[in-house]
């Protein structure tokens, strides 16, 4: 990267984050309060009676699940924000403007959503510690599958804000898609729990991929192979990845 | 001669049929305040948005400095300042960082888009609200706002689309020499407004354009030189009843301290006054009833009109 996209690059990476973190009340608290009361409800309170699951409290099974939800949450609700914003008020025509490649937004959008993805998981993180002393199995697994799936849902969020044209059509996937898909996708549970034919369907959902390999790299355990989920999540990058830049290039909803 | 901007036929419609500019050629020399003028809906902001990247051409050939868009889009683009007719910044950033990071997109980096930002800032008396929030500004600030975010990265040619429009006479004039001092600079200005006398007397080139064409364009001296009659309110000393028989030129009261003049093209206001004097009419002052260039824009428009 040259220097001068480097800098148009970590510019729009800091107005981003500069973005997030002004309105911290809207964007990092809630999910701090959210994971609290998950752990307080279905970690303390039900978890008790739940016994164990995959060998370890229920309590210490749901902590990557709820962490992973949160970033998916946050990276995919931050690229859709932002951007859709910049077209509402009419700001992304500072860039489109500019010599900035459209590979650069991009890139510089998804850095924003992975950031506060991550920061939002950093705080998650955090709160459970207070409810449970679940330690790492595989450190550097789980960093890269957190990072991976917060690029992959910026990427989702980024095409979402694409073709919305209302703040409607921007909560209509995180409602109706991302929060079933996610909430199926085995934060409370293992599918070996589900009857057989729940199970194979449940294998059509990625998010379950994504958990369980997240929840291999803290617990060690997960319904299935990280391997596979890792292929899953770099294969849905690139298709993601691919379809942004061509509606990028051919101006979908920022050009006439 | 150089060229800050060359367009050969350049065509746009758009989705839904509407046919935005008929295959316009058009030239601004380097250096020049250009003024492109046309009615409401007439091609202007679709021409600067095919210029400034906003706007996606259906055809023809634009030219920025001997970049060609189509080739070398970054160039074109780095050349190019653009203030646009609607406020397009985000209204929640202070106004300081909205600056800096329009001048990281363009590639300076942030300690040099500091020093770039507050020197621009103070020159449009805009420094004392440096960290106020965008939304906060009035709209004369506003458009100062987007004109220092234009020029952060000193680009050789800029585009203001109507930018005095809405803001108060003082202002206007403030922003008028402002542009005229860039100018003087070596900037290359294209300049779109409704105030047709910020036009006159502003810019050194002109362009009409009406339904997709460019139905005028010459200099400005040359325009104004062709006008073949004009008005004038001449103020008397004394009040006056009737007209005297044997007026030079055409001659009517429009109050019994006001005559309006007409004169045709060949006709000067020296007979006229030499008529006065004759007669005892003391003139106290004159103005042109209508802006001159105002009543060429109003009669070349309607030509149009006429002949469709």
């Amino acid at each position: 990267m040259s220097r001068r996209y480097w800098v148009a690059y970590s510019t729009i990476v800091i107005k981003e984050v500069l973005r997030f973190m002004r309105i911290w009340g809207q964007t990092i608290l809630p999910a701090a309060i959210t994971t609290g009361l998950y752990f307080l409800i279905f970690g303390t309170l039900i978890g008790e009676r739940i016994g164990e699951m995959g060998g370890y409290s229920y309590q210490s099974f749901i902590v990557p699940g709820l962490i992973l939800m949160a970033v998916i949450t946050n990276s995919y609700a931050n690229t859709v924000s932002s951007f859709f914003q910049a077209k509402y008020q009419r700001h992304i025509e500072e860039l489109i403007i500019s010599p900035v490649p459209n590979w650069i937004i991009l890139l510089g959008y998804v850095s924003g959503g992975v950031a506060r993805g991550l920061v939002v998981g950093a705080v998650v993180t955090g709160i459970t510690l207070f409810f449970s002393d679940v330690g790492v199995v595989h450190p550097w697994l789980t960093l890269l599958v957190v990072v991976l799936t917060s690029i992959l849902f910026a990427l989702a969020g980024f095409i979402n804000a694409v073709f919305a044209n209302s703040f409607d059509d921007i909560t209509m996937i995180p409602t109706f898609v991302l929060t079933p898909l996610t909430y199926l996708g085995g934060v409370f549970y293992s599918i070996s729990m589900l009857p057989e034919f729940w199970q194979k369907l449940s294998l059509a959902n990625p998010v379950l991929y994504m958990i369980n390999a997240f929840r291999y790299g803290i617990l060690g355990v997960s319904d299935i192979r990280p391997e596979t989920a890792l292929l899953l999540i770099l294969a849905f990058i690139l298709v993601l990845a691919a379809a942004s830049l061509w509606l990028l290039n051919r101006g979908v909803g920022i050009k006439s | 001669m150089s060229h800050a901007i060359r367009l050969e036929q350049l065509q746009k419609t758009y989705a839904n049929g509407t046919e935005a500019l008929k295959g316009i050629d058009l030239q601004v020399r380097e250096g020049d305040f250009f003024a492109l003028l046309g009615p409401n809906g007439a091609g202007k902001s679709t021409a600067i948005g095919i210029l400034s990247s906003l706007v996606r051409k259906t055809s023809g050939r634009v030219e920025v400095f001997g970049h060609d868009l189509d080739r070398a889009p970054q160039e074109v683009k780095r050349r190019i300042g653009l203030v646009p007719q609607d406020f397009n910044f985000n209204q929640w950033e202070p106004v300081e960082e909205i600056v800096i990071n329009q001048a990281g997109y363009y590639g300076i980096p942030r300690r040099i888009a500091y020093d770039k930002t507050r020197k621009v800032l103070k020159e449009l008396d805009l420094w004392g609200k440096r960290r106020a929030q965008a939304r906060s500004l009035s709209g004369g600030m506003k458009r100062r706002l987007m004109i220092a975010r234009a020029l952060v990265h000193e680009p050789p040619l800029m585009i203001l689309d109507e930018p005095t429009a809405g803001v108060d006479i003082e202002i206007r004039r403030s922003m008028w020499a402002f542009m005229e001092e860039i100018n003087r600079a070596g900037t290359t200005i294209v300049l779109t407004t409704h105030y047709l006398e910020e036009a006159e007397n502003l810019c050194r080139s002109i362009a009409i354009i009406d339904d997709g064409m460019i139905v005028e364009n010459s200099s400005m001296q040359a325009l104004l030189h062709r006008l073949h009659r004009q008005a004038f309110l001449l103020t008397l000393r004394a009040p006056i009843q009737s007209l005297p028989e044997g007026a030079p030129v055409s001659l009517c009261i429009r109050d019994e301290y006001t005559l309006e003049a007409v004169l045709e093209q060949e006709q000067t206001l020296n007979s006229l006054f030499d008529w006065l004097n004759r007669q005892g009419m003391e003139v106290l002052s004159m103005r042109n009833k209508q802006n001159r260039l105002e009543q060429f824009f109003l009669d070349r428009v309607k030509k149009k009109v006429e002949a469709a």
